[in-house]
């Protein structure tokens, strides 16, 4: 009894940090700017295919994949956001979700024509492979690392955040724009940073997604649900809140899934449903 | 009597009055609705699904075009009418009228009872709780396969003559009909509510939602009714493709069909009463030509042109046209 | 003297930053008070206070008797108690006759006749088209509000504001920036109104305050520092001090 419930204790963190990953670039930009961000997943698939792309076509081990993963996607958000966000960022709420969403419906059809519908296997190294076993549970080597990886991205997010001078230009931006702005911190160039930090940083979550969930073109909306919940739960701008929010989600999905598998994903949505009718900020919120 | 001093140009009930008139090119456009049935009689049952589109269309202009209200999940209601309807006639009640009444009940009942969450959320939250509800429903149509089918969708839909006496078609003659008809009429209610007071308060919403409370508005009264009367003309059009095909799939309630739905109104033009029905036309009358590419491909093009509606035609196809009409009548 | 308006130690802060510190004020009916005070005084605030568009910490608002500390903006409206924006907060797609009818048509409980169309609201309409006149904005009422001129829409504030039969009018810098000249024009307008409302409003230009104000208010961080007629402001010491002085010489 006591087995299952850890493995799926321990699936479910895994999943979890997958998602913060995912999300959490999500959740600064959009506390930042109030920019409706609905392509952002979008970003996260050019990461999982820069990965593919490397390892098959190029012979490149996993490993070295991730931060060209980090990197092409945070390039191809800059570009981006010069060119289709920058204008909107004072426009409606409708002319964002639609634009986004237009972005997100192209990067699906292109990632199609390359790369077909099918999805994507890639072959893990072999110290990646396996699993461990410890208090009579296997722990999957891989979800280990995946685990090791977003955590220590965590405290570096966190750590940024706190004490380093852009950190606190961030949260100064996020907290009160105006102000901000009045002190003289040019939001703008910030929120490009972040932007590309943030889309980055789905770029590996994406790379890293493929062993646990797969790829193919349909990740650009599959997963946007799931990250739209985070930033939803977790409260704009919040990292902390992001992990929590990702992790209680991770851990609710992957234990749904399993004790009652006819529920689907109803519970999660009814969990947003209900978070957001009681807490609209989210549950973490900075403000 | 408060005329006497106004010349023609500001005289306040001949400027109104105009706005309320029809326009020759209204009534040409209803006209041309009926082209189908001489010109193109094997594309009736395309056209019978343009109108029931073009009725969905409408009822997300009265909340997004003139309340301003972003749902992502209005096929919720599109949902929950084709479902209401269907479910009515697999349990022995295949009237045609009584089903859309029942579908429009159904969609309005549940529209009522989400409205007092959606009048007290804006912005990001507004969205995603349209969302979430889109979302909860689908998976709940998909989980109670006892009742909707599940994935395999709704069989067993059967459908009775219209006044017990005109059966529906193979051609989509009476299909088309019957949709135009309902669409036609319906139009003409909400021609008369955004020509109403009510209208012109949901306009004030849009226009200046802080002005609102200011004029001693009850906003959030407003943003229910309207809410719930575009989701009873919602559940009006999913009851039409249920009456219209004899089946439901369960894509009536998926996010797709939100998003093209709200596609197809920003390609139109948002708030202006026909961008929903031009922007269905084109966008259908596309799809079918454009059946042969894989659906990736052709939502490729999709969002190829919302991405240049958003940046180059915030108003859609019938704001540009109507600018450059402007440009071109004073040089 | 019945009072239109009156609070009762009104408190209000963000964090630690102090915005209304025992406000009472008292404004009789048909009186024309000017409330004055440096920039951050409070003065917009006190205002979005007593509307509901803030909700107090402590302290209560009284309408005539009627206590409506508790009520939402939209209902103190309909009690009478209504107020302009010193940055316009228009409908600028609708036409001025369009805004106008609207605010009547939420006053009479017609605005939410969805099966009549507007023409058929003959009285509303003509109610808007008089107050529209008595503003002289009858020659452009058919015009779309962005294309208003910049005084015109001041104007059309106000009209709104009258629309909705106000007992008390707060006007938040009804003439912020309009011309001089214009300005007094706007004034004389706000002299005009009905002796029936009670105006309290907020100017800068202190000819205009001594000119229409009967009784001046002077707030200063977040506090009433002196109240009185304008000859008693105008030799306060400590008016000069925080207020007149700078705003003389700067």
């Amino acid at each position: 009894m006591i087995g299952p419930f850890l493995g799926v204790l321990f699936d479910g963190i895994a999943y979890g940090m997958l998602l913060f990953l995912l999300s959490v670039g999500l959740s600064v930009t959009l506390g930042m700017m109030n920019f409706v961000n609905l392509a952002h997943c979008a970003f996260a698939m050019v990461g999982g295919y820069t990965t593919v792309t490397l390892m098959h076509v190029f012979g490149w081990p996993f490993v070295w994949t991730l931060p060209m993963a980090f990197l092409t996607a945070a390039a191809v958000s800059v570009i981006f956001e010069r060119t289709l966000y920058r204008p909107l960022y004072r426009a409606s709420e409708l002319d964002q979700v639609l634009l986004t969403i237009g972005i997100a419906f192209v990067s699906v059809a292109v990632a199609a024509w390359f790369f077909g519908t099918v999805q994507q296997p890639i072959q893990m190294p072999p110290y990646l492979r396996g699993s461990v076993s410890a208090f009579g549970i296997s722990f999957g080597v891989y979800r280990l690392f995946l685990i090791a990886v977003a955590l220590a991205i965590a405290l570096l997010l966190i750590v940024t955040l706190e004490f380093t001078r852009f950190g606190a230009t961030v949260r100064a931006s996020v907290d009160n724009q105006r102000m901000a702005r009045g002190l003289g911190i040019d939001v703008d160039r910030t929120f490009a940073i972040t932007f590309a930090l943030g889309s980055g940083l789905a770029g590996l979550g994406g790379a890293l997604a493929i062993e646990i969930v797969g790829l193919d073109p349909s990740f650009a909306f599959t997963y946007l649900v799931y990250v739209l919940i985070v930033v939803a739960v977790g409260g704009l701008g919040s990292i902390g809140g992001s992990l929590i929010a990702a992790t209680l989600i991770g851990i609710s999905d992957v234990a749904g899934k399993y004790y009652v598998p006819e529920t689907g994903a109803f519970l999660i949505y009814l969990v947003m449903i209900v978070v957001l009718m009681w807490r609209p900020a989210g549950l973490f919120a900075r403000r | 009597m408060a005329m006497t001093a106004s010349t023609p140009s500001t005289d306040p009930h001949a400027w109104l009055r105009r706005q309320t008139r029809w326009h020759p090119v209204e009534i040409a456009f209803w006209l041309a609705t009926l082209l189908p049935f001489f010109l193109f009689p094997n594309y009736l049952v395309l056209a019978s699904q343009i109108a029931i589109t073009a009725l969905f269309a409408l009822s997300l202009d009265l909340i997004l075009g003139y309340a301003g209200i972003v749902s992502l999940g209005h096929a919720a209601f599109f949902g929950l009418g084709a479902y209401a309807s269907g479910i009515l006639s697999k349990h022995g009640w295949g009237e045609p009228l009584t089903g859309l009444l029942f579908g429009a009940a159904v969609a309005g009942i549940v529209g009522y009872a989400t409205s007092f969450i959606i009048a007290r959320f804006r912005h990001l939250t507004l969205i995603m709780l349209t969302l979430g509800f889109g979302l909860l429903l689908f998976e709940l149509a998909n989980k109670a396969h006892w009742l909707t089918g599940g994935a395999d969708g709704l069989q067993g839909v059967k459908i009775w003559p219209i006044f017990g006496r005109i059966q529906f078609d193979l051609w989509g003659y009476t299909a088309y009909s019957y949709a135009l008809i309902v669409l036609f009429v319906l139009f003409l209610v909400c021609r008369r509510l955004i020509h109403s007071p009510f209208g012109l308060a949901l306009r004030g919403i849009r226009e200046n939602s802080v002005r609102m409370p200011a004029i001693g508005a009850p906003s959030a009264a407003h943003i229910r009714k309207i809410y719930t009367i575009s989701a009873a003309i919602a559940g009006v059009a999913g009851a039409l493709l249920t009456q219209t095909t004899e089946t439901v799939a369960l894509e009536v309630l998926s996010f797709a069909r939100s998003a093209d739905t709200a596609v197809m109104l920003v390609l139109g033009g948002a708030g202006m009463l026909y961008g929903g029905l031009i922007g269905s036309i084109i966008f259908m009358i596309a799809r079918d030509q454009f059946s042969g590419i894989a659906p990736q491909y052709w939502y490729f093009w999709i969002g190829i042109l919302l991405i240049v509606v958003v940046m180059f035609l915030p108003n859609g196809i019938l704001g540009g046209l109507s600018t450059l009409l402007a440009r071109w009548r004073k040089p | 003297m019945t009072l239109a308006l009156s609070t009762q130690g009104v408190d209000k802060s963000f964090g630690s930053l102090v915005v209304a510190r025992d406000i009472a004020i008292s404004l009789p009916q048909g009186e024309r008070y000017a409330l004055i005070g440096p920039n951050g005084a409070g003065k917009t605030t006190l205002i979005n206070l007593m509307t509901g568009m803030l909700r107090p910490d402590g302290g209560r608002i009284f309408l005539g008797d009627e206590d409506i500390t508790a009520l939402p903006p939209a209902e103190r409206v309909r009690l009478g108690l209504v107020r302009t924006f010193q940055i316009n907060t228009l409908f600028p797609q609708l036409t001025a006759l369009e805004s106008v009818t609207l605010a009547v048509c939420e006053r009479i409980g017609q605005a939410g006749v969805w099966w009549r169309g507007l023409p058929s609201e003959r009285a509303a309409v003509d109610e808007a088209y008089e107050i529209l006149k008595s503003l002289r904005l009858a020659a452009v009422c058919n015009r779309p509000t962005r294309e208003l001129a910049y005084g015109q829409q001041r104007l059309l504030e106000i009209a709104l504001a009258l629309a909705t039969r106000p007992k008390v009018l707060l006007l938040d810098e009804p003439a912020a920036g309009v011309p001089k000249d214009e300005s007094t024009e706007l004034f004389n307008a706000i002299a005009g109104l009905s002796k029936d409302i009670a105006i309290l409003f907020i100017e800068n230009d202190m000819n205009v305050v001594f000119r229409f104000a009967s009784r001046i208010i002077v707030m200063v961080g977040g506090r009433i520092l002196v109240e009185g007629t304008p000859a008693e402001i105008s030799s306060d010491p400590r008016v000069r001090e925080v207020y007149l002085g700078k705003a003389h010489h700067g």
